[in-house]
């Protein structure tokens, strides 16, 4: 059980990994106010598959991770993180049953509210965005969430995380 | 306690160092993120034809014999400088020694413009170094980490650097507006002698930056009656979103940090 457990650790921590490269790889310029928030996807799908194991201490620790790489002051990502994962974390049972559809709408409000934290502090520091573009990553993510889920839903299964 | 984070880092010095060496740790993800530009730039390198690279060679050798022939002044020409500037009593230029480095990253934050180097503290770096690329300044080291250092580019917008018109050394200051493409002059009377086409060096003034490297390009002048000051736009001459291969230039005052 407890050799499980640690295996399973690792499939949650190496798809945080991925999510931070594809957080931080370089996009055209076209694209880069709607890179989808891969951290935030990743976190979300890991609240609901694992509420017991994965949520706001995994959150804090991977926004810290993302603060760091994205240049940003320290607890912009943190806080938007914690709060989406506290938010997972409380709607588990219901996003559980919805259709991929339904799921894919919640995602794009807890990204949008995640979105929206990110945006406030960002004020607070004086470099906010000037339009609303800065929740473009709400609707790209929500589109990208059935790919996430399917893709995590494999590698848990495969890997026998629980 | 994440408010207390916010607060302490947006205020306060006091988690430089903690930053400093946290950053050091998610060094990996940046070197992962890394790896396609990498991979493609080998095989740029490794994969070419014969007569492409005879073509490059016959090149780069027209190039050199060009930046030879203009260099050949340049001795006799910088000796002549030393002298007139001993003359006016002011401190002879000093030569700044440079650290070539590579560009391994880009802020995935579209509000940020801020760019990363694999130097970091092991190589000398130090925060407020400035960076350069082959055509112009492109911005100063805010955060140095033991193998990577963060650079603000020139155009984000919470920096500004003061310049002058390389025609007829007008001050003023040049901030950043969010876009890579366009720097704004700020506070510059209707009435000053600034033309679209004027170049914009760095006037080293403030201590930051060193004298004389190119900045900008203006590209529009509006004058405009209702307004106190002209409306002034610049395009900055360095290639802010292609240079792989940068510059840290050691300036002689701080060399030492």
């Amino acid at each position: 059980m407890v050799e499980g457990g640690a295996h399973g650790y690792w499939v949650v921590l190496a798809s945080l990994f991925t999510a931070a490269v594809l957080a931080v790889i370089p996009l055209p310029a076209w694209l880069v106010w709607g890179r989808p928030e891969w951290i935030a996807l990743v976190l979300v799908y890991w609240c609901i598959a694992l509420p017991h194991r994965v949520g706001v201490v995994v959150a804090v620790f991977a926004g810290m991770a993302m603060d760091l790489l994205e240049g940003a002051v320290l607890g912009q990502n943190t806080f938007a993180l914690a709060v989406l994962a506290l938010l997972s974390v409380a709607l588990y049972q219901r996003l559980r049953v919805f259709s991929l559809w339904q799921q894919s709408g919640i995602v794009f409000l807890l990204i949008g509210i995640h979105q929206l934290i990110c945006q406030w502090v960002q004020n607070l520091e004086g470099v906010g965005a000037r339009s609303l573009l800065f929740l473009l990553p709400a609707l790209t993510s929500a589109l990208l969430w059935p790919l996430v889920l399917h893709t995590l839903r494999g590698l848990r299964r495969h890997y026998r995380v629980a | 306690m994440v408010a207390g984070l916010i607060t302490a880092d947006l205020h306060f010095n006091s988690l430089d160092r903690t930053r400093a060496l946290l950053d050091t740790l998610v060094t990996p993800v940046y070197w992962v993120a890394d790896i396609p530009s990498r991979l493609s730039q080998w095989q740029e390198t490794h994969i070419v034809s014969r007569g492409t690279l005879q073509e490059d060679n016959e090149r780069l050798r027209r190039e050199n014999l060009i930046l030879e022939g203009r260099t050949q002044q340049m001795a006799s020409l910088q000796a002549e400088n030393i002298r007139l500037r001993a003359l006016l009593n002011s401190t002879a230029l000093l030569r700044d020694d440079v650290l070539v480095a590579e560009l391994i990253g880009v802020s995935p934050d579209p509000v940020r413009q801020q760019v990363v180097l694999n130097k970091g503290a092991g190589e000398g770096v130090y925060v407020g170094q400035p960076l350069i690329d082959a055509d112009g300044l492109m911005g100063q080291v805010v955060e140095v980490s033991a193998f990577t250092s963060r650079v603000l580019l020139i155009t984000d917008v919470t920096h500004a650097i003061p310049v002058q018109v390389n025609r007829n050394g007008v001050r003023a200051i040049a901030e950043g507006t969010g876009s890579l493409a366009a720097l704004e002059v700020h506070h510059v009377s209707a009435t000053t002698d600034i033309r679209e086409g004027d170049l914009l060096v760095s006037s080293g003034l403030g201590g930051r930056f060193p004298v004389g490297y190119p900045v900008a390009i203006v590209t529009s002048v509006e004058r405009d009656p209702g307004h106190a000051f002209a409306r002034i736009r610049a395009q900055p001459t360095a290639a802010l979103d292609r240079s792989r291969h940068v510059l840290l230039v050691f300036t002689a005052a701080q060399g030492e940090g």
